[in-house]
């Protein structure tokens, strides 16, 4: 999920001279992240790291800007539109996301990229040790999943859906599930 | 909670504790029923092993208590499929064994020493009374009233669908695997309403353990992703549907493959595809959703358009590649048949061949379920009316439960947990609303809709309009007569459990009781007797054919080799047996030397009436050998000109000089007066001409009733005579008998 939209934000940054007026997106997710993250109280440990992630993304995003930018040139009314809808959305994920939240959001980013490293080495190289792709595999997806479900868990707005799991909880239930998707794919690894 | 407030209000002055304690006594109570109306079989009989596969898992659990787990797990069974061997350790579901292996090393802890056999005779009973209890968890998830889930306990403790394959003695796979299904389904309910991911990971683990006990896991697999999907139908896409289905999705498709028969399955085979699907699908509603609260509406309509767009022509382009590429195997012919109940009797004879593979009769569903199949419309109606999220569980449990009992009897212990616990609601609706002593007041009625309205509002399942008129019963007659027309109908269902239990399920089948002219039981025990003979008196490696039914059941009481059994993993080799079978004489002796076969088995009724016998098997034997040797063996010269299958004097040459019918009629002229020799099961009096001959092979030993016959090979003759010359020699004849004899054939070599 998280992955998803990283990289929709990296198609949705490339044209941004034309969409500069809505919100100026390449120039905000540089400075954005070290200037909102204070306001939320995080234990210095998690702050610090999540600044060495963030810049990271931002980057990619914006050298991935770049490449695209012919396309551009044809951009039609629906192009327009789609330049909107992501903009906005990039606009809403930088306002309303919490630091930590963030740091959750890096994760699974990093899971999808793993993933899908794993998934290109199986297209090209062949899947001959079949038990080991797919216990990896499915522990990058299960890990995934099961951040997923962290994050809707301890996102404020969800808290209604889940009137019986406090965030703490929310933690516990995601070590001990890690645990058990780790031990199962540690047994079929062979 | 409104289950709280509303149990509050029930139960003002009455005690919270005093209510648990009865609750607790119920359900022991509940647990007690269900495990000993299950004895009946021990009582009547004895603490035996019933029927076909239990025997199997009886032997695979002696293994496992006396060679350890790692060596169970490894092993390779050189005595079944007598020149193959069988990788039993891979091609089994452990689970069952695993289980009752683990509680008899308990037991033994506690220095209890109980025999092996007890505790697998046992375990089906013992787990009935936890599958009760489960039914009554997964009934109290679907409503407040606790008198419902005790109803559904006691109704899942005594319905015979369920008894039908976990009486005592009944050690199969779905003597645990229907509690595991209905505490899976509790598990995942209870998920779902708190979405919680710990609840989630306990479903997966559960899951995981019905994976390892019984190949009805795929039901599981089917219905979870299919209550989601409707969920996501009907508009209710949610968070906790999120969380709880890809935990349990996540972990739980690990956890299947853990297990070595099924192994990379759930990735590979299309009954798993749903699943996979869903799982996908749900990624992309959590996106949406989040985009949606993202950005203003009209953006996210061009947003969903294009996405939905793109993601949907690339998953049909995947699955389209995937399954041409042949990455996804199609579906299996089991499920095939399943969809298409006419699909098997063409083109898999194997399966189709199984009794319990037959479509259900229409009174098998009140035999098994009594009055609790026509409470089910009415517990489902009830559903409707408040339709949750796990009100819709049970209606696509009932639809899909319905339709699968309806292809195949086996499926109706799949369907008889939601038809207890959509009965247990809908009794429970009538007795609570008929045994209010009091008269309904206006005014209460009122206070009583404004706290329900608000409770509901709550606990947000709004369908149930406020606006709803009060409909209460005033006069005493009336609820005097439907409390008690519901107490009748209950004690009849209970008779009607005792009386179906009783008599129907709790035959062993390997030990047969008829009544003596005056009334008293007698115990046919002709199949122990044969194999007891078969123990004693071969050599421990005599290799015995018999038709597949009876190869478990000789590993496991004769322990002695045999070339095909109920695991019918080879349908080669099985159609070689009913080659052997079917062929004539001077066919089947080569294929016997081939497979170096000591000894026949045969199973003959027809001095005793019995009809599970192999002659009304065989026309199975022959269909499934024509499968692979269309030219050698044909259904249709089994058959009179006229298309009847007969064994009297009108029976076929191809019939007359099938080993299986010389077999089974050998001899059998000499019980009776000359020509009155008959047939008891097929009705039909035998031709008065001596009885079939037999060259190639001798008879060994016959049982006390003539149920199980069983025949010796005979080796190569010491003069190099063929075997019809050398036996006719020895009758004395000089010269040849008149059967036709043609020169030996060997079997084909593909």
């Amino acid at each position: 999920m998280g992955g998803k939209r990283k990289n929709a934000a990296a198609r949705g940054v490339s044209p941004s001279p034309e969409a500069s007026a809505t919100s100026s997106a390449t120039v905000t997710t540089k400075v954005q992240p070290k200037e909102s993250a204070p306001p939320i109280a995080t234990t210095s440990n998690v702050f610090s790291t999540s600044t060495q992630i963030e810049p990271t993304t931002s980057t990619t995003s914006s050298t991935s800007s770049k490449t695209p930018a012919t396309k551009s040139l044809s951009s039609a009314q629906g192009q327009q539109g789609w330049n909107n809808v992501v903009s906005n959305l990039l606009a809403h994920y930088q306002d309303t996301t919490p630091q930590r939240t963030k740091l959750i959001d890096a994760f699974m980013a990093f899971l999808v990229v793993v993933g899908g490293l794993q998934f290109l080495y199986c297209v090209l190289a062949g899947n001959y040790p079949f038990n080991a792709f797919l216990s990896g595999f499915s522990a990058t997806v299960g890990q995934f999943v099961l951040t997923a479900s962290l994050r809707i868990q301890t996102t404020e707005a969800n808290k209604s859906d889940f009137p019986s799991v406090s965030p703490e909880r929310a933690f516990a239930d995601y070590l001990v599930c890690s645990l058990i998707l780790h031990f199962f794919c540690v047994n079929f690894i062979n | 909670m409104s289950a709280d407030s509303l149990e509050r209000l029930a139960g003002a002055g009455k005690g919270d504790s005093t209510r648990t304690m009865l609750r607790v006594i119920i359900l022991l109570l509940v647990a007690g029923a269900a495990v000993s109306s299950r004895l009946f079989s021990v009582i009547r009989f004895e603490s035996i092993i019933h029927e076909f596969d239990p025997w199997f898992n009886f032997r695979a659990t002696k293994y496992l208590v006396a060679n350890g787990f790692y060596k169970f797990w490894d092993w390779f069974d050189d005595r079944t499929w007598h020149p193959l061997g069988r990788v039993t350790g891979g091609t089994l579901y452990p689970g069952l064994m695993v289980t009752s292996g683990v509680i008899y090393h308990a037991l033994r802890a506690l220095s209890i020493p109980v025999d092996i056999r007890n505790v697998c005779v046992l375990l089906a009973p013992a787990f009935s009374g936890l599958t009760a209890y489960a039914a009554y968890l997964l009934t109290n998830e679907m409503t407040p009233s606790s008198s419902a889930g005790l109803l559904a306990a006691i109704f899942m403790g005594i319905a015979p669908g369920y008894i039908s394959r976990s009486v005592a003695g009944s050690y199969d796979n779905e003597a645990i695997a229907i509690f595991l299904l209905v505490f899976t389904f509790y598990l995942w309910i209870k998920a779902l309403k708190l979405g919680s991911m710990l609840w989630g990971a306990l479903c997966a683990l559960f899951y995981g353990y019905m994976v390892a006990s019984w190949g009805g896991y795929a039901f599981i697999t089917c219905l979870l992703p299919l209550h989601a999907f409707v969920l996501i139908c009907m508009g209710r896409y949610s968070t906790r549907l999120y969380v709880s289905y890809t935990t349990w999705y996540a972990l739980g498709t690990l956890a299947s493959m853990q297990i070595p028969f099924v192994g990379f399955l759930p990735v590979k085979t299309s009954e798993h595809m749903p699943a996979l699907g869903i799982f996908g699908f749900l990624q992309l509603l959590a996106f949406l959703d989040y985009v949606r609260s993202a950005i203003p509406s009209r953006q996210f309509q061009t947003f969903l358009w294009v996405f939905a767009g793109s993601i949907f022509g690339v998953g049909l382009i995947g699955l389209v590649v995937a399954t041409s590429a042949g990455y996804i195997a199609p579906w299996s012919g089991r499920f095939y048949s399943l969809w298409d109940t006419g699909y098997a009797k063409i083109h898999i004879p194997i399966i189709a061949s199984v009794s319990e593979h037959q479509p259900t009769a229409w009174p098998a569903f009140f035999f098994d379920l009594n009055m609790l199949i026509w409470l089910l419309p009415a517990g489902v109606y009830l559903c409707y009316q408040k339709l949750a999220d796990e009100h819709v569980f049970v209606i696509v449990y009932a639809l899909f439960g319905s339709y699968f009992a309806g292809v195949m009897v086996r499926l109706m212990l799949t369907l008889t947990p939601v038809v207890c616990v959509a009965a247990a609601i809908a009794l429970s609706t009538i007795l609570n609303t008929y045994l209010k002593a009091k008269s309904p007041v206006p005014e209460e009625h009122m206070v009583d809709e404004s706290t329900d309205g608000a409770s509901k509002k709550a606990a947000k399942s709004g369908l149930k309009a406020s606006s709803k008129p009060f409909i209460g019963i005033y006069a005493t007659f009336s609820k005097v007569t439907i409390v008690g027309a519901m107490t009748a109908y209950l004690l009849l269902f209970v008779a009607h459990c005792t009386w179906v239990t009783s008599n129907a399920y709790s035959s062993p089948s390997v030990v047969l009781a008829s009544r003596m002219p005056d009334g008293s039981q007698h115990i046919i025990d002709d199949y122990r007797e044969a194999y007891q003979w078969l123990r004693q008196n071969t050599k421990e490696d005599a290799k015995i054919m018999s038709w597949w039914d009876y190869g478990y059941q000789i590993g496991g009481m004769a322990d002695r080799p045999t070339l095909v059994d109920n695991n019918t993993w080879n349908n080669t080799h099985i159609a070689t047996v009913g080659k052997a079978m079917a062929s004539r004489e001077e066919v089947s002796y080569p294929i016997m030397r081939q497979h170096e076969v000591d000894y026949i088995l045969v199973v003959f009724g027809g001095l005793l009436g019995y009809s599970g016998d192999d002659i009304n098997k065989f026309l199975w034997m022959v269909r499934i050998a024509e499968g692979i040797w269309p030219d050698e063996v044909k259904e249709r010269e089994f058959f009179t000109p006229r298309g009847e299958y007969r064994v009297d004097a009108g029976a076929t040459d191809t019939m007359k000089n099938s080993l299986m019918y010389k077999m089974s009629y050998h001899n059998y002229n000499n019980l009776f007066p000359p020509g009155q020799a008959q047939d008891r099961v097929r009705g039909v009096r035998l031709p008065d001409d001596g009885g079939p001959v037999l060259n190639s092979i001798e008879e060994a030993f016959t049982s006390e009733n003539w149920i199980i016959r069983i025949y010796k090979v005979k080796d190569l003759d010491n003069l190099g005579r063929d075997h019809a010359s050398a036996s006719a020699f020895e009758r004395g004849l000089k010269k040849k008998k008149v059967i036709k004899k043609k020169g030996p054939r060997v079997l084909r070599v593909d």
